[in-house]
């Protein structure tokens, strides 16, 4: 079974977020990038369905900065090929972009099945996998926390709200988006990043132009304005303790 | 052109989901600028029911047993030929479980630019622009909406449901289904959620964990917390995704909303998907060290003290007071 999972990195969450002189896009120097935390489940999910049967793992993700971390993470993991589209991703770029030229380089790989994160929290034109999914002339089942495959079939779960969950089957090969892979993604100590640091092979391999046609342009960016904002207590957790209690009482919770 | 805004309404197992009443609110404002109608796209079974209170000028609905469960390969092929023929101005899908597998496919199955996590719409001199909620919540993004037609998906918040709610059914319009055979993605089975575990969604104090909470040895204190309170421990996605709280406990877009009279949030950063689902509560208060958390924009009260270094005390004091 040959297992692809495209992956892409997002900006930190816990640096603060700069707007650039422009307005219209977040500062680049100011930002940390990191893997899309999806992504990192959709690798998991890959490497447990290597484990249960005979499969071969491929990441594959755009050559920006960053990226060698998240490729040598993930072959530490356990994934078998570790592979860099080069272009130039200077610009920043869009879905749109991001799944042609995935689409473009995973067809040659013949995947069985693809996994990738069911969205990111910077998407605007939409997730990835779909868009790759159409490219492929493949189905796609989104929102999955957890994959059976079968000869020519994956089984699927797939979350609704509510709690509710569809089992479904998807004809191979496939595109998924993984919500959450069945086992939360695996700790890799320091240590052994930096060992297969030494081993593992990052191939690299020329991206195809970028076309970024289908997503809308941003004109502005802007902190959303804050309505009432909480009433913030000040004091370590004792003082903040005691006020709450205070408050509780006067809610009538306690 | 065609001035139309169409909205595809999300529904399961007979239910109109939430957001398509979103949807038909943000729609009706767009129609007045563009001066087209607000038209509702059912694919389903036992339409008149489930179009019985959509605040829509009319609805256009396919039948087909395909469309008893959802199947994004089944929504993708039906819904083709709808836009192809009509290109309206824009069409509003749910940014959900449904509507996300559906809408990007779409886009680049027809060409035609898409916009997520869009919030709101607003019209400047006639024309139409997004505002979509990203980062997390912590930043918005504007831009005008591509003409002559763009697919839109939805996220909550921007508008209120009773607002797409009408008194009157719309006028019904059917369209003939194209063929669904050998449909690549069907639903086999559902799992309903566990029973035997508590609702949340019912209890009065709901004391919510998120990533804050850093290890599973440390949901013990939550839940020593939720009993002195009377209340119990809910999470959020990164929580339930490590395993430490049970699914039947996830706040959230594919979990549940709650109402309680007391939301306090240990811990987490209020990503909109959660956020959607804690709005009802009368009281949240929020504990984060991240003094940017969009959890503070909703919460009552908040502190940036450490919620572990908090939990014990709170525990402590709350015994206190009940006397215990």
């Amino acid at each position: 079974m040959n297992l692809v999972v495209p992956i892409k990195l997002v900006p930190d969450l816990v640096e603060e977020l700069v707007i650039d002189a422009s307005g219209a896009r977040l500062d680049p120097d100011a930002l940390r990038l990191k893997l899309n935390e999806f992504d990192d489940h959709a690798i998991e999910q890959a490497i447990l369905l290597k484990e249960k049967g005979a499969g071969q793992v491929t990441v594959v993700a755009p050559d920006i900065e960053g990226v060698d971390d998240a490729l040598f993470t993930a072959a530490a993991k356990g994934a078998d090929r570790l592979i860099k589209l080069t272009g130039n991703w200077n610009n920043g770029v869009n879905n749109h972009a991001l799944a042609r030229v995935f689409a473009n380089f995973v067809e040659t790989l013949r995947p069985e099945l693809i996994l990738t994160g069911v969205q990111a929290h910077n998407d605007l034109d939409g997730a990835v996998g779909p868009q790759l999914a159409e490219h492929l002339g493949m189905p796609y089942v989104g929102y999955v926390s957890g994959v059976v495959v079968f000869d020519n079939k994956a089984q699927v779960r797939k979350e609704f709200p509510g709690g509710l969950i569809a089992e479904m089957d998807v004809v191979l090969p496939a595109v998924l988006g993984i919500q959450a892979a069945e086992k939360p993604p695996r700790y890799v100590p320091i240590s052994k990043v930096r060992a297969t640091m030494k081993t593992a092979k990052l191939e690299t391999f020329p991206a195809a132009e970028l076309e970024t046609a289908g997503a809308p342009t941003t004109v502005r960016l802007f902190q959303p304005e804050t309505g009432a904002r909480a009433t913030m207590l000040a004091g370590d957790a004792d003082a903040v303790a005691t006020r709450l209690v205070e408050i509780f009482r006067e809610q009538g919770i306690l | 052109m065609n001035s139309d805004i169409f909205v595809v309404i999300e529904h399961l197992r007979g239910q109109v989901s939430d957001i398509s009443y979103v949807m038909l609110a943000a729609a009706r404002g767009m129609a007045n600028a563009t001066g087209g109608k607000v038209i509702a796209v059912i694919l389903g079974h036992d339409v008149e029911t489930l179009a019985r209170d959509l605040a829509a000028d009319r609805v256009l609905y396919m039948e087909h047993a395909a469309f008893a469960d959802f199947s994004s390969d089944a929504y993708q092929r039906a819904l083709e030929g709808v836009i192809k023929e009509h290109a309206p101005r824009a069409v509003l899908f749910g940014d959900t479980t449904m509507g996300g597998d559906v809408a990007a496919w779409l886009s680049t199955h027809l060409a035609l630019p898409l916009v997520s996590a869009c919030r709101t719409f607003r019209a400047d001199a006639g024309a139409l622009k997004f505002v979509s909620q990203i980062c997390g919540g912590k930043m918005m993004a504007e831009g005008d909406l591509p003409a002559p037609t763009t697919l839109v998906l939805m996220v909550p918040g921007g508008y209120k449901p009773e607002q797409g709610r009408a008194a009157q059914a719309p006028e019904l319009a059917r369209v003939n289904a194209p063929a669904l055979d050998d449909l690549r993605v069907t639903v086999k089975d559902y799992v309903e959620p566990a029973v035997g575990d508590v609702d949340v969604s019912k209890e009065a104090v709901v004391v919510s964990i998120g990533r804050g909470i850093q290890n599973q040895d440390n949901v013990e204190l939550a839940e020593e917390l939720a009993k002195a309170l009377g209340g119990v421990v809910a999470g959020s996605r990164p929580v339930i995704d490590q395993g430490w709280l049970a699914p039947t406990r996830l706040v959230g877009k594919s979990g549940k909303a709650v109402k309680p009279k007391l939301y306090l949030a240990l811990g987490i950063s209020g990503a909109p998907e959660h956020v959607e689902a804690i709005g009802d509560s009368e009281m949240i208060v929020a504990i984060n060290t991240d003094p940017a958390a969009p959890i503070f924009d909703i919460a009552k009260f908040g502190s940036q003290v450490d919620m572990l270094d908090l939990m014990p005390v709170l525990t402590e004091k709350v015994q206190q007071a009940k006397g215990l």
